[in-house]
């Protein structure tokens, strides 16, 4: 086979991916400002799309849309059509409640609340009735705590304050309280940049372990750690999507000429 | 040269003293302001500080001085058998020759000869001039007001000497200061900074000096009674005893007092509490920002209310409406129209007093919960967890512990509240446990005590002291506490 075949069939194979989300023309404004243009964009199941770009290009409000935490921002408008398998997330039937237990958010400062580490995971579950038992509740945080790589850590001390962890733990640990939820996508808003890299490269090796259960849409400001972490890769300039493609061929042959420069440090 | 024409002096000289320095340093540079280190005005202020500084301080320190001065030497002066009667004749004899050497500057020449002589009544030729002498007016004293006269006027002229020279000197030695690098401006800050460190001591000293009066007064009172008797009595029966009657002390229980407060605070924290954090809950969580601009202001602005107003509408309008609402739920219940709400009572001042502390709550609780990082209510809705939930499961114990020193804040202000209770608790010093009685305070009975042509001899008007220094160290320990919880839970979020 020739290498264009080669492509070709993988390309094949990656469209098979049948997609999570579908987001059309969605557009964001805060007030009179405009901070999204009509953005097209997929997120497919059980992979890892990464979103790109220079910071204020809307990276995060477009994360914010797909779980609806724009709704709490004062004067965020959205429009277009964003779906959950088929679901339309902003129609007045949808319970966002109920939306965010499926689509949950890991945020960019590790946000432990002041409870013990055990209640930190067992938060959520206990909202939304997750566990009848005391045994339970006890299984979903230890297996949350496990899939979150911090069993071994904490789990001499679950009694402790989440917030006494090292940052990196806090922000495994927040990943475990989103987990416990069982979620079907996380969203992940520059997870590591409060973290050193040793905790970064814990988290990483993370996200690649939780590919196989959950679709991950993550924001991120490195390049490496797009290239490292995603399989898919969408670059946002000034509210616009330029170019969404396999993270591979992105890195190394894009479409377009901006996120060539983007990825060569020309800008951002 | 009378002390306010010589202030008025010596401004007028820092004023010269101003434009002298400002010209002075325009000169030397040579007009050309950049080489100069500092601007002209600096220079100015410089000069005019050093002017008016000195001459002030010496001005203060000899008002201070000269007088005791004068009047131990005059007191020297005395005869022995004036001298060795003890303080207090000696006190009286000084102010007679003060009066007596008033009344001399008025006489003329002739009529202080007669004076001296004794050939007309001293205490009649003063009278006549305007100057009432306690008691006849004995020869020495003529003697002894003269020498006052002489070393006041000798005083006075030389201070205003002294101090004009001072003014005159330091203007000079400044102004022989300015050169073009001469740093005026630092000068000129240390001098404010100085003058920003006396003022603020000035407010620490006040209150120390306020501590120390009540606690001087409070030892006094328990000289007469008992600190025991006072701190475990149970009666509150001061009993007004005629001036100078001993024995008929009454008794100075302060447990009745304390009761009612502590009674009081604690209906009028129940009713503001739950108002209070409810209505913080909601403008920091829920109200749109419009609204919370204009809520939380006339909130605000209910704290501004003078608690005299407050007990106005105790005394004619809850109390009267709860007396005559019990009047009419007892009539139907079982047809007795016998009210059981007093008009006065424990529940009136504490319905009352809650209303007004509804606003301190409120404000204080919606800062703190502002002040709860918006990533905990993100992570919070993240999980899909509803408004309420992230309230009530992490926003409020979040805030807890400054919810708590917020409260006990609060609670001091319940504790030292007057005017409310006042008007609405009654009078009647009672232990008892029904809330539609009177009953009273401590900052009542302060306030009664106080009242009227008092002299602070007897334990019946020494005792409010005892109550105040009471109330002072309650306040004061839960004002401490709160601020103590308050920071300790601001650290959380650094
Ligand atoms: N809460 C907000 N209110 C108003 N404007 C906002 C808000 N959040 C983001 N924006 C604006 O929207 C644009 C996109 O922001 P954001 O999505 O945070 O960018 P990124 O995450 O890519 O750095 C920016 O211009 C930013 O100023
Ligand atoms: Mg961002």
């Amino acid at each position: 086979m020739s290498e264009a075949a080669v492509e070709k069939a993988l390309d094949q194979k990656m469209n098979t991916v049948p997609l999570k989300m579908i987001g059309k023309d969605v557009s964001v404004y805060y007030g009179e400002k405009r901070a999204l243009f009509d953005v097209n964009l997929n997120i497919r199941e059980n992979t890892v799309t990464a979103l790109i770009g220079p910071s204020g290009c809307g990276k995060s409000t477009f994360l914010r849309t797909l779980n609806r935490m724009n709704d709490t921002i004062e004067n965020c408008r959205v429009t277009g059509r964003i779906t959950l398998d088929e679901d339309d997330i902003y129609d007045p039937s949808i319970d966002v409640v109920e939306l965010r237990a499926r689509v949950g958010m890991v945020f960019q400062k590790p946000n432990p609340f002041p409870k013990s580490i055990y209640d930190n995971v067992a938060y959520g579950p206990r909202i939304h009735g997750l566990a009848r038992t005391k045994a339970e509740l006890d299984e979903i945080v230890e297996t949350s705590l496990q899939k979150a790589g911090l069993w071994n850590e904490v789990k001499d001390r679950l009694q402790e304050p989440g917030t006494g962890l090292s940052g990196g733990q806090q922000q495994r640990l927040c990943i475990a309280r989103a987990v416990a939820v069982s979620p079907e996508v996380i969203l992940m808003d520059e997870p590591c940049s409060a973290l050193d890299p040793i905790a970064t490269a814990k988290v990483e090796e993370l996200i690649h372990e939780l590919r196989a259960n959950f679709t991950i849409v993550i924001v991120t400001h490195s390049m490496q750690q797009a290239a490292r972490v995603s399989q898919r890769t969408a670059m946002f300039h000034l509210g616009n999507l330029v170019e969404e493609n396999d993270t591979d061929k992105m890195f190394t042959n894009p479409d377009d000429q901006r996120t060539q420069d983007y990825i060569m440090g020309r800008f951002g | 040269m009378s002390t306010s024409l010589l202030l008025l002096t010596i401004l007028l000289i820092g004023l010269v003293a101003y434009f002298a320095g400002r010209a002075r340093s325009l000169a030397v540079s040579g007009s050309k302001l950049a080489t100069l280190h500092s601007l002209p005005g600096y220079h100015g202020s410089y000069v005019a500080i050093w002017a008016v500084l000195p001459a002030a301080l010496v001005l203060a320190a000899w008002l201070i001085a000269s007088p005791l001065y004068i009047d131990s030497s005059v007191r020297s002066a005395l005869p022995e058998t004036v001298r060795n009667q003890g303080a207090a004749t000696v006190q009286l004899a000084l102010g007679q020759v003060k009066a007596v050497a008033t009344g001399l500057a008025r006489l003329d020449a002739k009529e202080i000869e007669a004076v001296k002589t004794g050939s007309v009544n001293l205490r009649e030729t003063l009278a006549a001039k305007g100057v009432a002498l306690a008691g006849e007016g004995e020869p020495f004293m003529v003697e002894a007001a003269e020498q006052f006269n002489a070393m006041r006027g000798f005083s006075r002229w030389l201070m205003s000497a002294v101090v004009l020279l001072a003014a005159f000197a330091g203007g000079v030695y400044a102004i022989r200061n300015v050169t073009a690098r001469f740093r005026a401006r630092n000068q000129v800050e240390r001098v404010m900074l100085g003058s920003l460190i006396v003022a603020s001591s000035i407010a620490i000293l006040t209150t120390i000096g306020i501590i120390g009066s009540m606690l001087s007064e409070a030892g006094r009172f328990f000289s007469m009674v008992s600190p025991a008797e006072f701190f475990f009595g149970t009666v509150w029966d001061p009993r007004f005893a005629a001036a100078g009657s001993e024995g008929s002390s009454g008794q100075f229980g302060l447990l009745p007092l304390l009761g009612g407060t502590l009674y009081i605070a604690f209906v009028a924290m129940a009713f503001a509490v739950p108002i209070g954090l409810f209505a913080a809950i909601y403008m920091a969580e829920y109200a749109s920002p419009r609204l919370r601009s204009i809520a939380k202001p006339l909130l605000e602005v209910l704290a501004g209310i003078p608690t005299i107003v407050y007990g106005f509408f105790a005394l004619v309008t809850v109390g009267p409406f709860l007396r005559d609402i019990s009047a009419q739920l007892n009539g139907l219940l079982t047809g007795n129209y016998q009210n059981f709400i007093q008009a006065q009572s424990v529940l009136t001042a504490g319905i009352v007093m809650g209303i007004m502390l509804i606003p301190f709550v409120s404000s204080l609780s919606d800062d703190i919960i502002t002040q709860v990082p918006r990533a905990l209510r993100d992570g919070s809705l993240g999980l899909g967890a509803t408004r309420s939930e992230t309230v009530k499961k992490v926003i409020l114990p979040a805030a807890l512990p400054g919810i708590v020193g917020a409260l006990l804040l609060t609670a001091s202000r319940a504790v030292g509240e007057t005017m409310i209770v006042v008007l609405a608790a009654g009078v009647a010093a009672r232990m008892q446990i029904n809330p539609f009685e009177p009953m009273t305070t401590v900052t009542v009975k302060i306030v009664h005590q106080l009242t009227g042509d008092l002299e602070f001899t007897s334990p019946q008007t020494l005792v409010a002291f005892a109550l105040g220094i009471t109330l002072f160290v309650i306040t004061l320990g839960l004002n401490i506490y709160a601020l103590y919880i308050v920071r300790k839970y601001r650290e959380q979020y650094e």
